[in-house]
């Protein structure tokens, strides 16, 4: 059989800078039909180089110097992009990243869908789109293809990628990180999707990812890349249940899975940074962070290795992890301290309220009508206890960063009462004095922005312990370094020479050098590389352990927040639907929403079982949020006209959970079976 | 989009509040005493008195303001001090000689811009962008006093070819004209064009690199449909704005060129207004192009709105 | 999380030094160009009355309408005034009143638009109205509008030229401040209780540093052009200023006799802006501010 793409040897070399840099060495695989390569590795891996020269379509500074690339046996290096061109309408077709990005905003969604097919009538155009619409599963699929991009909702867009991708009848298919811009529920729907299709249709695809879950789930065969590098090839369940590479171990390590919790499970982070593809190690790649490292991985270049009928493996000790000989398994974090039983309150939080005003138009102002608002926080009611963590996971638009603004001061119109540590906190940052500033703290969002790019690291990181402590000293900021594990010389460096999961080091830092008694993560690992985020995990947890600080830990993803926390909170456009022990939030009874939520996370185990519940239409604008139950438009277990009618009540099962719900706990028991079951590890 | 059209006139309108506003301290409160200005030095305090008493200058300054709207907009924009006519007739007549030379030279500004942009920027770093964008920046760094006299210097000395002075009678209508517009259309148009081709140029630049445009070709669809059906149709449409803003630049330039050929419209007008300190015409000229400068904006913000369906869907 | 990144940080802060921002200027032809073209001449402000062979209104009766020669290099007008020392004089005149013009008007600008872009409310909407009016009057014209009523002083040029440009350059800053408000490095300024001092001159001006950089450049070349304008129409200055619009000006009516005496100011001032428009070309590529 041909396979329906070959590639062999292949080398891609970036010209821009001072020497060619190359992204993608010697790599080879094959997809044959029918069949789902997953391709896995983080940023600098070359995985999106890879599937860019797949299709042949590389940005002008790249060059594949070496190799070859065969879609269904035809050979597409050295053809001209005249050439190219009936091979991109038939052959490869690709479903990129961001789907509005790469949607032309000034085309009907029905015009970009039939304008392949340029020998159609108007009509008939506008059959082919609709019908290309119903293929992936859209409602109103006449509406749909009049709406132009920007008026459906990022899951939809997606599909209208999937549906142009597909409507050439390509013989491989790429999925670049096709889910990663949308939210949870999304996702899974999207997913479902894709999985349909490629079932029913047995187009070969590329399944570009850095989420190993995604991979577990959809993949039969991947490969694992690492800064340019193929490390490690094989199928799905050999590569999930026997790693033979140090750096395939780590990744699988460094994830939190679902159900998994800080005092069970220590996560074992991959010490070091990915390095720069400028100057990457000449030997092994991966031999500065490897844990079982010997002389010779440093001196030559391993070879890729058969390690069996269809595996390969590019490191010299695979046969003695094989054998068990030795473990090349990074060394775990250690355990976190006790939970303390009895604990004074760090954070309470009544009935807060965040309200963002509309700008007003000049005819509403001349009339004097009142603002709108948009209820970004509505009645949330929290408790974080000393040397705890809270965790609150929510998709977007759930209000979860708002929370954290405005318990830092940083909105405007905040209502409710917040105390921490027994005192009440004035709403605004200006009214608090430079104690209450000291005891709270936040870390930001995003690494990049969180530092100022013109001010050294070591100025960053003074300024805190000048104004909240008093201390002048370089001493201290070196303390502080070493706190976060890096070394005292970074204190000269601008943070645009620090990666990501360096500059997220800083910033917790920076938050610490306070001596806070609460600190808020609003996403602090969200936009780091897997095997950067454990060890951020991990840092957390230790500085916590070490200071006996509280955290509120804010995610949009449920694994992460159930590790790391003593309690979880899910929110829903901004208010709270369930609030409960991490030790039961993987159980039943689960709020409606939370049921969703457990059964959209693609699992880390390809031998997971999981149910399939899934939410209808997207969120509701925050603007006009639903009455009632703020769910009830989505809700898979909706009981009728008390959920539109009514605000529900809070319940509170045996274990402590509490849920925002009309259905009562002991029916939710009855009817929900557990969500997910996965095995442990140890 | 009804929405954004009374939005956009609400902006429009509170635009020219502020700048009649704007004209009307500057031109009858910054000068001190009108009537000072009006009788000269030498006159007497009786004589000024009646003059203040006359033009309601002992009002408070804001009556005044209201008033002076009120004539402007009904149409009485009072009488010039040096010739002591109506204003209005002496506007209207040079008003219709600048809006002759303004359409003749965005005629020849902004298609030539937008193509010299558009080759450039679908040929990003070749030889032919960088003459382009070096012959653009170029272009924009000549005053018009200079390009007009070179050009007057080569096409009418040289090359008799046009007239160097293009002072046309009154009531010369378009055609006749024409042959005494196209120098001073030229002149102006030099720094339009380089300005409209080096944003245009930007805006394809932009254009090209975003995702969409790799979808289109990911498609299979030949080079000239993605050119042209999805790279220029986005990229064309900042263009609209630009060449409003170009308007602004057009007015200065005009006021500049219609003194190098010796043309009667406004901006020669004006300068003839400052030269005898003739407040009424000053302000009447320069309410006049603010007001086609305003509804050039809105013209392109409608436009632009039309063109884009996030706005026009709202 | 998938973007590849090939090519190594370049770090803002080490941009953002004088010498090395020049060393880049000097790295393709077209800004190099430009950028010597602005040193010469401001060299040529800065010693051009010590190496000036006449004076800049020294008439000299016996070499009235002389042809450019070693001893005019570029000729001398009908009043027998020496062209070469009235440019090099006019050079001085229009880098300077330009130069402290933009300078001034940065300065206002930059101050005006970081504290309201900051600040915000209604205070900062009504600011920007106003400003937003201004700029609704095409330059030319509100700098005739209040010279006209004004009349002829030095002063009033300098004012003029700040009184336009600061509008511009404060929307410029506030835009900003606007994108950078938000960032987390300015969060966790107000987190440790920095001043509001602090926060707008050590965490968000240098973020604003090159782009208002690239807009000054571009300001001064703009300010060059109104002034020679002006002076070409009479407007703000008065004969003997050896303002170069303003020596076209008189030339024009013996352009037959003298054109050295025309075309010799009228390309100190092209070569000049031109020269100017290219290093803030350059100076845009340099510091990565986008824009044409």
């Amino acid at each position: 059989m041909i396979p329906a793409l070959s590639v062999e040897d292949l080398t891609v070399k970036y010209r821009n800078g001072p020497g060619p840099v190359t992204a993608v060495r010697e790599v080879s695989l094959e997809i044959q039909p029918g069949e789902v390569h997953g391709l896995v590795g983080e940023s600098g891996s070359g995985k999106t180089t890879l599937a860019l020269a797949v299709m042949r379509h590389l940005p002008e500074q790249a060059v594949i110097t070496s190799g070859s690339i065969r879609v269904d046996g035809q050979e597409l290096i050295g053809l001209s992009p005249e050439r190219l061109r009936p091979i991109w309408g038939s052959q490869i077709a690709m479903v990129p990243q961001d789907p509005l990005s790469a949607l032309n905003p000034t085309l009907r969604i029905g015009k970009q869908l039939s304008e392949r097919f340029e020998a159609l009538s108007r009509s008939d155009a506008r059959d082919k789109a609709i019908e290309l619409l119903e293929m992936v599963q859209i409602a109103d699929p006449a509406r749909v293809a009049r709406s132009y991009p920007h008026q459906i909702s990022g899951g939809m867009q997606q599909r209208v990628m999937i549906a142009m991708a597909l409507s050439a009848e390509p013989k491989l298919l790429i999925l670049d990180e096709p889910t990663t811009g949308l939210d949870s529920t999304t996702e899974a729907v999207v997913l479902d999707l894709i999985r349909e299709l490629m079932r029913a249709r047995q187009t070969a695809t590329l399944y570009v990812s850095h989420s190993l879950g995604v991979i577990a789930q959809f993949a039969d065969r991947l490969t694992v890349l690492y800064a340019s590098e193929l490390v490690e090839h094989g199928s799905k369940m050999d590569l999930f249940e026997n790693p033979l590479h140090p750096y395939t171990c780590g990744l699988l390590d460094s994830v939190p899975r679902l159900g998994e919790n800080k005092r069970e499970i220590q996560l074992r982070s991959i010490e070091g940074r990915i390095p720069s593809l400028e100057d990457l190690p000449s030997a092994c790649v991966f031999a500065p962070r490897c844990p079982v490292v010997i002389d010779i991985c440093q001196e030559t270049r391993p070879a890729l290795e058969g390690a069996g009928a269809t595996r390969q493996v590019r490191c010299y000790r695979w046969e003695e992890t094989r054998a068990g000989e030795i473990d090349p398994r990074q060394p775990p974090a250690p355990p976190p301290l006790e939970r303390p039983t009895i604990a004074e309150t760090a954070l309470q939080i009544e009935n807060l309220e965040v309200r963002y005003d509309q700008p007003r138009s000049l005819a509403e102002w001349l009339r004097r009508s009142p603002r709108q608002s948009v209820r970004a926080v509505d009645n949330v009611r929290l408790t974080i206890r000393k040397g705890e963590t809270l965790g609150l996971v929510g998709e977007s638009g759930s209000g979860k960063t708002s929370l954290a603004q405005a318990v830092v001061g940083l909105v405007d119109s905040a209502e409710g009462r917040v105390e921490l540590f027994g005192a009440e906190l004035p709403t605004q940052i200006k009214h608090r004095d430079r104690e209450t500033l000291s005891r709270l703290q936040m870390v930001m969002q995003n690494p990049d922005e969180a530092l100022n790019p013109y001010l050294t690291v070591g100025q960053s990181l003074s300024r805190p312990l000048a104004l909240l402590r008093g201390i002048h000293s370089e001493e201290e900021v070196r303390r502080l370094l070493e706190g976060v594990r890096l070394p005292p010389e970074y204190a000269d460096r601008y943070p645009a020479q620090l990666s990501a999961g360096e500059k997220q080091r800083v910033a917790i830092a920076r938050a610490f050098a306070a001596m806070p008694g609460l600190v808020l993560l609003d996403e602090p690992v969200s936009s780091l590389d897997v095997s950067v985020q454990a060890s951020i995990l991990n840092l957390l947890n230790r500085l916590q352990t070490e200071h006996g600080t509280s955290l509120l830990l804010i995610s949009h993803d449920i694994s992460v927040v159930g590790y790391m926390s003593e309690t979880v909170g899910v929110l829903y456009l901004g208010q709270l639907m369930e609030l409960a022990p991490s030790e039961n939030l993987f159980d039943p009874p689960y709020h409606p929403y939370t049921e969703a939520l457990l059964s959209a996370i693609p699992l880390l185990d390809p031998k997971a079982t999981q149910e399939r519940v899934r939410l209808r239409g997207g969120i509701p604008s925050s603007l006009e949020p639903p009455s009632g139950c703020p769910f009830h438009t989505r809700c898979p277990r909706f009981i009728g006209d008390i959920c539109i009618e009514q605000t529900p009540p809070w319940q509170e099962d045996k274990t402590g959970k509490r849920i925002f719900c009309h259905i009562p706990v002991s029916d939710l028991r009855r009817e929900q079976g557990q969500v997910f079951a996965m095995r442990k590890r140890e | 989009m009804p929405r954004y059209v009374l939005r956009r006139l609400g902006f429009l309108l509170l635009t020219l509040l502020l700048t009649s506003s704007i004209i009307f301290a500057i031109t009858q409160v910054l000068p001190g005493d009108v009537a000072r200005v009006i009788l000269g030095r030498e006159a007497g305090e009786a004589a000024l008195n009646s003059l203040r008493e006359e033009l309601g200058l002992n009002d408070p300054l804001p009556v005044q303001y209201l008033r002076w709207l009120g004539n402007f907009v009904q149409g009485d924009w009072g009488e010039s001090f040096s010739t002591r006519t109506e204003v209005r007739p002496l506007v209207q007549q040079r008003l219709g000689n600048s809006l002759m030379l303004a359409a003749v030279t965005l005629g020849i500004a902004v298609p030539v811009g937008i193509a010299l942009g558009v080759i450039a920027g679908l040929n990003e770093n070749t030889w032919v962008d960088s003459v382009v964008n070096v012959s653009a920046l170029s272009v924009v760094g000549l005053p018009e006093f200079v390009t007009g006299i070179l050009l007057i210097e080569i096409f009418a000395f040289r090359l008799g070819f046009f007239p160097a002075n293009s002072s046309i009678r009154p009531g010369t209508n378009f055609v006749e004209a024409l042959p005494m517009l196209i120098l001073p259309a030229l002149t102006a148009s030099l720094v339009l064009l380089g300005y409209i081709s080096r944003m245009t140029r930007v805006g394809v630049i932009g254009e090209i690199s975003k995702p969409y445009v790799r979808t289109a070709r990911l498609k299979g669809l030949s080079r000239w449909s993605v050119t042209y059906r999805h790279v220029l149709r986005n990229a064309l449409m900042p263009t609209i704005t630009v060449i409003a803003i170009s308007f602004g630049w057009l007015i200065s330039g005009l006021i500049v060129v219609e003194n190098v050929y010796n043309y009667p419209g406004l901006g020669r007008l004006m300068l003839f207004a400052i030269d005898r300190r003739d407040l009424p015409l000053l302000q009447a000229v320069a309410m006049l192009a603010v007001l086609a400068f305003a509804f050039a904006n809105l013209a392109a913000d409608l436009f632009y709105a039309y063109l884009n369906p996030k706005i026009r869907l709202q | 999380m998938t973007k590849e990144s090939t090519t190594a940080g370049v770090t803002p802060a080490r941009v953002w030094r004088p010498f090395t921002v020049l060393t880049r200027l000097f790295g393709r032809p077209a800004s190099a160009a430009g950028t010597s073209i602005v040193l010469i001449f401001l060299l040529m402000a800065l010693i051009g009355p010590w190496i000036a062979p006449y004076g800049v209104n020294e008439q000299i009766p016996s070499e009235t309408r002389q042809a450019p020669s070693p001893d005019h290099w570029f000729g001398t007008d009908h009043l027998g005034r020496d062209v070469f020392s009235r440019v090099l004089f006019g050079a001085r005149d229009i880098l300077l009143l330009a130069g402290l013009g933009t300078f001034l008007a940065v300065l206002a600008g930059t101050a005006i638009g970081l504290l309201s872009g900051y600040r915000g409310g209604t205070f900062d909407e009504a600011l920007m109205r106003v400003f937003d009016s201004l700029l609704a009057i095409p330059a030319l014209l509100l700098a005739l509008l209040l010279l006209g009523v004004v009349g002829p002083a030095r002063n009033a040029l300098l004012i003029v030229i700040v009184f336009v440009y600061t509008p511009i350059v404060a929307r410029v800053a506030r835009s900003v401040v606007l994108s950078v408000k938000s960032k987390g490095f300015v969060q966790a300024a107000r987190m440790r209780g920095e001043s509001e001092t602090w926060i707008i001159f050590r965490e968000i001006l240098p973020s604003a540093f090159p782009t208002l950089t690239v807009e000054g450049a571009l300001r001064f070349s703009y300010a060059i052009f109104l002034i020679a304008a002006l002076g070409f129409l009479g407007i703000g200055v008065q004969p003997p200023n050896p303002n170069w619009g303003l020596m076209v000006a008189e030339a024009r009516e013996h352009v037959f006799q003298t054109p050295w005496a025309l075309w010799m100011p009228a390309l100190a001032i092209s070569v000049l802006v031109i020269g100017v428009n290219l290093m803030a070309d350059g100076l845009r590529r340099v510091l990565r501010v986008p824009g044409a």
